[in-house]
Parts: structure tokens; sequence; C-alpha cells
């Protein structure tokens, strides 16, 4: 075996099993997240988390009960916001789409997806807070419903391209119309892939603190009705983090474990449950 | 597909007459221009966010002009505001980031596409995925309390010791910097990497590989110098809306970047990035000039991230009809 030949094989193997090195990397990096939470949020989280409101500085205990019925508040607007309009634009883009026009919709679609979410606080300050003189679950729910919007949108679609077209002209074979056939057939054959859309934009939104930050802003106590300001976890998260108090530290940790579990189960049920194989159709 | 979807259709709006008419009966015009109605909106969401920030940055635009993206001054007392320690801190931290997560990406990348078997390809997608899902604030809440002190104690003195004859290197090691925003950056912009890389690897068609593999070429030499340069166009998509990312990327580099507006060739210095000022001076801006200079700072990061999804996306699309050209 020539030189030469010798050193390719050795190349060879070391390349290959530098990338094999990079993918472990990559993948530890989330055991490395989970475990870390979990020891430090598992010793903080207790039950007057989730039942008692802060306390003042100084004082140790308390809890951030405030921020997860806020986040809840935040979060049932922004889908009231966010799904209805994605969903709808999905249906246009997969059931209607010409050429240029529906080509226009996906791009911007596309970009507003990649829009900074600090961008989006600022938008909707400027839209609504600037007008009404006043942080609010409204505006924290404005902002949160705009960045479900694309993704709902573009998810929704792929979910009903998914559908057979052979549906879809059985339909129409028997004479319903187009809406009926969209409304009665499409859909409901798509509706797993629908739901996992919607679950997925939730639970992208659920974790983002930047657009709240001027917004939602915060609070220290409950929050009635939807013009008050109002606190929520992400946002208690980036506040307890960066304060000098070890006790907030704590409560930190325990309000990013929640947080993540929220997330992470949601993103499983998601892509587990619903979207295990079988779930659509097949032609 | 879209043949066969047009004749489902049948005629466009323009058509006969009566037939447009027997289809607003059968209710089809109707759903189509209610849900046409929803696709709209979002041009009107993106027209309506480009003209909020473009008025209500007026008085910063008028007052410093073009000169805005290269002063240095952030003055909020004398109402004096340069973009250019912010500008610098998000290229520098972004540059960091992608210089340490493009070859990281780009391998696990290789490795998911083409050496590993389908089971563990899928899986370790699957927890890809679930990284690319955790929100960023629990990343920059992980680096303060793990990646900071780590770097305090060990990481920066190493890099002084080892290589501080570069300028990069040198001066005290805070722990928050451009350094430890950069590496946080680089953790949460790898998933992006590797999932869109990977579907572009994988979408190489077989036949390349096997081309190469029977000219005598090693597995490595097939992937690296067959399939990657096939695939650069998508790869470099992924590195764009990457880089996207890292640049508006907010809450994590705040909360590590050390909030400081100042320009150091030192990567251990405290730094600014635009989204870090915006986070944590918008609700504190006094007077209309230092929020319009805020404003501003926005609509620079909105068109900085504009242009890099757009040109990624048109990469997108290229490689796309590329693709199914070859077929």
């Amino acid at each position: 075996m020539s030189l030469r030949r010798i050193w390719r094989k050795v190349v060879n193997g070391a390349m290959l099993s530098l990338t094999g090195v990079c993918a472990l990397i990559a993948v530890s990096v989330l055991f490395l997240i989970l475990g870390y939470l979990v020891w430090h949020g598992g010793r903080s989280v207790n039950w007057s988390f989730f039942t008692e409101l802060q306390k003042p500085v100084g004082e140790t205990g308390g809890g951030m009960a405030n921020a997860i019925v806020g986040s809840a508040k935040l979060l049932l607007l922004a889908s009231l916001i966010g799904v209805p309009i994605g969903f709808l634009g999905g249906v246009y883009l997969a059931e209607f789409g010409g050429r240029t026009f529906p080509f226009i919709v996906r791009y911007t679609t596309d970009l507003l997806n990649g829009v900074p979410s600090i961008v989006i606080g600022i938008f909707v300050y400027s839209l609504i807070v600037l007008r009404t003189r006043h942080f609010s679950t409204l505006a924290g729910s404005v902002a949160l419903g705009l960045m479900m919007i694309p993704i709902t949108l573009r998810s929704s679609e792929e979910f009903l391209r998914l559908v057979p077209r052979s549906l879809r002209e059985g339909a129409m074979a028997l004479g319903a119309s187009k809406w009926k056939t969209i409304l009665t057939v499409v859909i409901p054959a798509a509706y797993r892939g629908i739901l996992t859309a919607v679950l997925l934009a939730l639970a992208r939104v659920a974790g983002e603190t930047a657009p709240l930050l001027f917004t939602a802003f915060s609070n220290r106590f409950w929050s009635s009705g939807w013009n008050q300001p109002t606190a929520s976890l992400p946002v208690m998260i980036f506040t307890y983090a960066i304060a000098p108090y070890e006790d907030w530290h704590r409560q930190a940790w325990a309000a990013g474990l929640v947080l993540l579990a929220l997330v992470l189960a949601t993103n499983l049920v998601a892509r587990l449950v619903l979207m295990r194989p079988g779930s659509l159709p097949r032609s | 597909m879209a043949s066969a979807s047009r004749a489902i259709r049948g005629p466009g709006l323009s058509g006969d007459p009566r037939a447009f008419l027997r289809r607003l009966q059968s209710g089809d015009e109707i759903a189509h221009l209610t849900t046409l109605l929803f696709g709209a909106s979002v041009l009107f969401i993106t027209g309506l966010l480009v003209y909020e920030l473009w008025v209500n940055s007026a008085l910063a635009r008028h007052k410093f002009g073009w000169a805005f993206l290269w002063t240095r001054v952030w003055d909020p007392i004398f109402e004096n505001f340069g973009a250019l320690p912010f500008l610098y801190g998000t290229l520098i931290t972004s540059a960091v980031a992608l210089i340490i997560a493009v070859p990281l990406g780009l391998g696990a990348a290789i490795f998911l596409a083409e050496l590993a078997p389908p089971w563990l390809s899928d899986s370790l997608t699957f927890v890809i995925d679930l990284l690319a899902a955790v929100p960023s604030v629990i990343y920059g809440l992980l680096a303060i309390f793990t990646i900071v002190p780590l770097l305090r104690e060990y990481g920066e003195p190493f890099l002084r010791r080892t290589l501080g004859f570069l300028p990069l290197f040198q001066g005290p090691a805070f722990g928050v910097g451009f350094l430890a925003a950069g590496l946080v950056l680089s953790i949460m912009i790898v998933p992006f990497i590797i999932s869109v890389s990977r579907e572009v690897l994988l979408a190489v068609p077989t036949d390349q590989r096997e081309a190469a593999l029977a000219l005598g070429a090693t597995r490595w030499e097939a992937t690296w110098k067959v399939v990657v340069p096939f695939a650069r166009a998508g790869i470099l998509a992924s590195i764009f809306l990457a880089l996207a990312r890292a640049l508006g990327e907010t809450m994590a580099v705040t909360m590590v970047i050390g909030n400081n507006p100042q320009i150091s060739a030192s990567l251990f210095a405290p730094g600014y990035s635009i989204a870090a000022v915006i986070a944590n001076e918008f609700t504190e801006a006094t007077g209309d000039l230092y929020l319009h200079a805020l404003i501003e700072l926005g609509l620079v990061l909105f068109l900085l991230t504009f242009v890099l999804n757009g040109l990624a996306r048109l990469l997108i699309l290229l490689t796309a009809e590329r693709g199914a050209a070859l077929e």
C-alpha cells in the first residue's frame, strides 16, 4: 500500500469520526441543559412557587403565581389572534394559490418569521403602548400573536398540502363546491397536522421574553382584566436571574424548570403523539 | 402539483362572468376572497411594521443622519446618540458564534446525513429539534451561572496564557463580555445549522455519491469533495439563517454581554449589542429623542436581518429549482 493511500485512509477515518464527535457534542448540550436545570430547579420548586405572590426584596420565599397566570392569559389571547389569521392564510396558500401573489405572501411570511422578536416588541410598543399610554396584557398578547402568525401559516400550509389530491377530487366529483370540499374533507383530513402546527407555535412564543419587556411589562401583583401590565414567566426569569439576590436566583431556576418543562412537553406531545406515523392519510 | 391544482381550480377571476357568478353563488369566491384577505394580512403587518419603525425614529434620523451608524458616543444625558458600539458588539458576537457553530453544525449535519443509520439519525435530529425549541431566556439563565464563571476562572486565563499574544485575548477576565455572548449564541444557532444543512445534504442525489465512490474516492472524499460542494448553496443559506438569528438574539446576549457601550479589541471585555441595549434601556428612555434613537437601532437591526433572511430564502429557492431541473 502506497503511503498516499494510507494517508487517505487515515484522513477518512479521522474526519468521519470527527463528524460523529460534532453530533455528539451538539446532542449532549440538551442533556446538560436538562440535567443542570432539573438539578438546580428541582430543589427550588415548591408548593408556594405555584400559589404565592412575590415577596418584597429581602424576604425569602414567595412564588410566581401571578406570572404563571399572566403567561397563560397572554398565550390564550395570542392564540386567539395568531391562530385564525395564520390558519386561514395557510388555507389560502395551500388551496387557492395562483402564481405571483401567493409567492409574495409566502416569501413575506418567511421574512416576517425571521424578524427578531425584540423588533416585534418595538413595533407593538409604538402601535399600542404609545397610543394607549400604558403597558397591558393586550399589547403583550398582540406581540406574541403576531409572532404566531407566520409559524402557524406556513406549517398549516405544509400540512394541508400533504392531504392527497384524490380526496379533493373525490369530493368534487360528488358535486361538492370547493369551499365545501376544503371545509368537510381537506381540513378534517389534516386536523392533526394543524393541531401540531398550533402547538409548536404556542411552544415557540411561550418562552419569548424580548417582545414582552415593553408591551406586557411586568407586575408584582395580580393583573386583572386585559388592560393592566402583567407578569409572565419568561420576563420573571430574566429579572430574577440578573438580580443580585441569592433567593431570587433560586426562584429563577424554579421558573426556568417550569417553563422548560412546559415548552418541551408541548413539543413532545406535538411531535410524538400527534405526528406519529399514519396520522396523515396516505394516497 | 401546480398543473393539477389549477385543473381543479378552473378558470381564474377573469373568466366568464356567468361562471364567476355561479362560483359566487356556491360560495367559492367568498371563501377565496376571505382566505386571500388573511393571507394578505401578512403583507399588511410587515408594511405596518416598517412604517411604525420609520415614523417613530424620525427625530433621531433627522438629527444624526447617516452619521448615526459610525458615531461612537452613546450619551443619554446630553442626548448624543451613535450606533457604532452596538453594531460592533452585535457583529463581533455573531462572528464568534459563527466561527464556533459552523464547523460544529456542519460536522454534525454530515454525520447525520451521510454516516448515521436512519434510526440514529432520526432520533438525534429529534433531540436537536428540541434544542431549537429551548427559550432563549433559559440559555441566558444557564449561561449566567455556568459559562460566565467558568470563563472567568478557567477559560479566559487559559486563552490569555496560550493565545495572549493576540489582542483578541488580552486584558482582565470578567467572565461577562463578547466571548461569553458569542459562546451562548453559538450554542443557540447550532441546531438551526444542523437541521437545515442535514435536509440539504439528504437532498443530494445518491448517484453523485455512488459516482465518486466508484471512482475510488474514500467515504470522506466523496462527502467533502462531491456532496458538500453540491449542497453548498443550501448550506450557505443555513448559515445566513443562523447569522440572522444570532444578530437579532436578545435575551441570552443581554444577560451575559456585560452591557457596556464600548468598542474593545479584546473578546474578554464587556460590550453591548443592538438588541441588548433596546431590551435594557427602552422602558427607561426619557425624552423623545432617546426613544427615537432606540427605535432607529431597532430599524437597523430589522434591515440587517431582513436582508440576510431574504438572501437565504432566495438561495433556498434557487437550490430547490436546480434540484428540480436535475431530476
